[in-house]
């Protein structure tokens, strides 16, 4: 079994900026812990001193030439943007004021 | 109704080419046939009436004037709602991207307009392609047109729906654990997912990074041939993108399978229903009358690949989505805090499927779990990779069913996530080593539903993988 506890699905929840109704905790924590327990027959498995394989392309820092180029335009950018002011993405605020 | 016969796409586009038909009414009749029959099927989200019509009479022009319209010219095409169209909604059948138009166009989307065909619309996913029924979508199932009371597999089933229902010939989705295969077979109809890096994913929306990858849907092996060599190639939009020469793929497709090895792999078939194994080793006897030495193989570490993909493919997508955040694109729901805003947006932005994956991805890398979870998975994917390199040292092809049963009841697997993830059983170890394998129709199951069965081949060798297809598809059950 993997052990995953309704707070660690809460604690995963808002990491990833998701809210759960306490419903939802209960059904995902039953649904990702059948995934994990499926999981289990790799956890099983002795793979020490075999390599991780992050990608199928063996490719490191592929490069093109410094040159300049256009970018995407940048009305046509701010005009798929939620708000936008003075061309820049605008935000509700990130930092309480100091009590 | 059984679903009209569609012309293939090299007969179109030698009628359009050589004038004895106009793209104008090959186009017409395609939107024709989506304006009749897909509000039962659902596989499109919008069609693109105008620009298509627009660009068709342009390429009447072309041809009329003598100029080279391309050789896919004047063929329909119906393109998955994650590849970005400039100005035109790309939703990855999310709430999230309801209203976006990306200000940029994928690579393939602009090499298919090189090549003279023709987007007639934008087709139905699960929400950024995670799922196997496409009940995952924001807006609606889209159902097989062999029956409207199954589901078409997914996540392309809007791009199978659409060719199997004979609404355009051809079509383009994205496969990351089987998303074009297991919805081809459900569908009856070819997909295939080509060698990691052959198509360019600039201008896919990404889900899983080092799995993802486009490739074609057609009723013909020759057609699905035609659209990848269309669309493949180097792309220097695309760090991944391989810079190996698109080899042709057309010429030398009726080369025949005589002397071919071929590997009927037992973990590709011994889980299947027994009528869709059945139709497996027909299709290696099949191989086998046409001169190919057939024999059985077993290569066990594939069956970890499901557990690996599993941790792999939400690891990496719980990373790729963290870009929705209600910021540059897309919905916002607004709140007092930017970290609230993110939250509120996120929550009403994802489906339930979609928050599973983002919810077990984060798990797997968080602290304390990463080497358990995401760095073995990353070692079996190593295992899955060698099993692969040492079958093909004997074989030079492998052979096994593409899903593991025909098409399912709508409904059937939407409560259980695990029983929905093992439609991909048999897929999803091609995406983990980055190799080709195309599904191709073979018959029907007891039900009377189409069977797929798939061709696996090494990385960069779909010429060897497509002609044992072509010899399936001339051999297949009638």
């Amino acid at each position: 079994m993997s052990g995953l506890s309704r707070d660690d699905v809460a604690h995963v929840a808002r990491l990833a900026r998701l809210a759960l109704t306490e419903e939802e905790l209960d059904q995902f924590t039953v649904q990702l812990a059948s995934v994990l327990d499926h999981a289990s027959d790799i956890e099983a498995l002795d793979l020490l001193g075999v390599e991780p394989m992050a990608h199928p392309l063996e490719i490191a820092n592929v490069l093109r030439p410094d040159e300049p180029h256009p970018s995407l335009d940048r009305a046509a950018v701010l005009a798929a943007a939620p708000a936008v002011q003075d061309d820049r993405f605008r935000v509700p605020r990130i930092a309480s004021n100091p009590a | 109704m059984s679903p009209a016969p569609t012309p293939s796409a090299l007969g179109l586009a030698a009628a359009v080419r050589s004038g004895e038909r106009t793209a104008r009414s090959v186009v017409e009749q395609s939107l024709g046939r989506i304006a009749e029959g897909d509000g039962e099927v659902h596989a499109f989200l919008r069609t693109l009436e105008d620009a298509a019509l627009a660009q068709a009479d342009q390429l009447d022009r072309a041809v009329r004037t003598g100029g080279d319209p391309g050789p896919l010219a004047g063929v329909p095409v119906a393109l998955k709602d994650n590849l970005c169209t400039t100005g035109e909604l790309t939703t990855c059948g999310s709430r999230i991207l309801e209203g976006w138009r990306p200000p940029y166009e994928a690579t393939v989307v602009r090499r298919l307009r090189d090549a003279g065909a023709i987007v007639v619309g934008k087709t139905n996913m699960d929400e950024f392609a995670m799922g196997s029924s496409t009940e995952n979508s924001y807006f609606g199932p889209t159902r097989n047109p062999h029956d409207r009371t199954r589901v078409p597999g997914g996540s392309s089933g809007g791009s199978a729906a659409a060719v199997a229902a004979g609404f355009v010939p051809l079509a383009l989705g994205s496969d990351t654990g089987g998303s074009i295969r297991q919805p081809a077979a459900l569908c009856g109809v070819v997909g295939m997912k080509p060698t990691y890096g052959v198509v360019s994913r600039y201008g896919l929306v990404a889900f899983a990074s080092s799995l993802d990858q486009i490739g074609p849907f057609a009723t013909t092996v020759a057609d699905a041939a035609a659209l990848l060599e269309a669309i493949g190639g180097h792309d220097p939009h695309d760090t991944t993108s391989s810079e190996a020469l698109m080899p042709p793929l057309l010429a030398g497709l009726d080369a025949g399978v005589a002397g071919l090895r071929v590997g009927v792999c037992a973990e590709l078939v011994d889980d299947t229903a027994p009528d869709v194994a059945a139709r497996v080793r027909q299709a290696a006897e099949v191989l086998s009358a046409h001169g190919a030495s057939v024999e059985e193989v077993s290569v066990p570490e594939l069956r970890f690949g499901l557990s690996a993909y599993y941790i792999i493919a939400p690891a990496e997508a719980s990373s790729n989505l963290a870009r929705y955040d209600g910021v540059r694109y897309g919905l916002r729901v607004d709140a007092d805090t930017v970290t609230a805003m993110n939250t509120a947006t996120r929550t009403a932005g994802f489906g339930a499927e979609v928050k599973r994956r983002i919810m077990l991805g984060t798990y797997a890398l968080s602290a304390g779990y990463y080497d358990a979870y995401y760095g073995q998975a990353l070692r079996v994917r190593t295992l899955v990779s060698q099993a692969f390199g040492r079958a093909y040292e004997r074989f030079d092809v492998l052979l096994g069913a593409t899903a593991p049963t025909t098409a399912f009841a709508l409904g059937a697997k939407t409560g259980d996530p695990m029983a929905m993830y093992l439609s991909d059983v048999c897929t999803i170890p091609s995406n983990l080593s980055g190799h080709p394998a195309i599904s191709v129709p073979f018959g029907t199951g007891d039900d009377g539903l189409p069977v797929g069965v798939q061709v696996l081949g090494p990385a960069l060798q779909e010429p060897r993988v497509l002609r044992a297809a072509a010899v399936l598809e001339a051999g297949a059950p009638r």
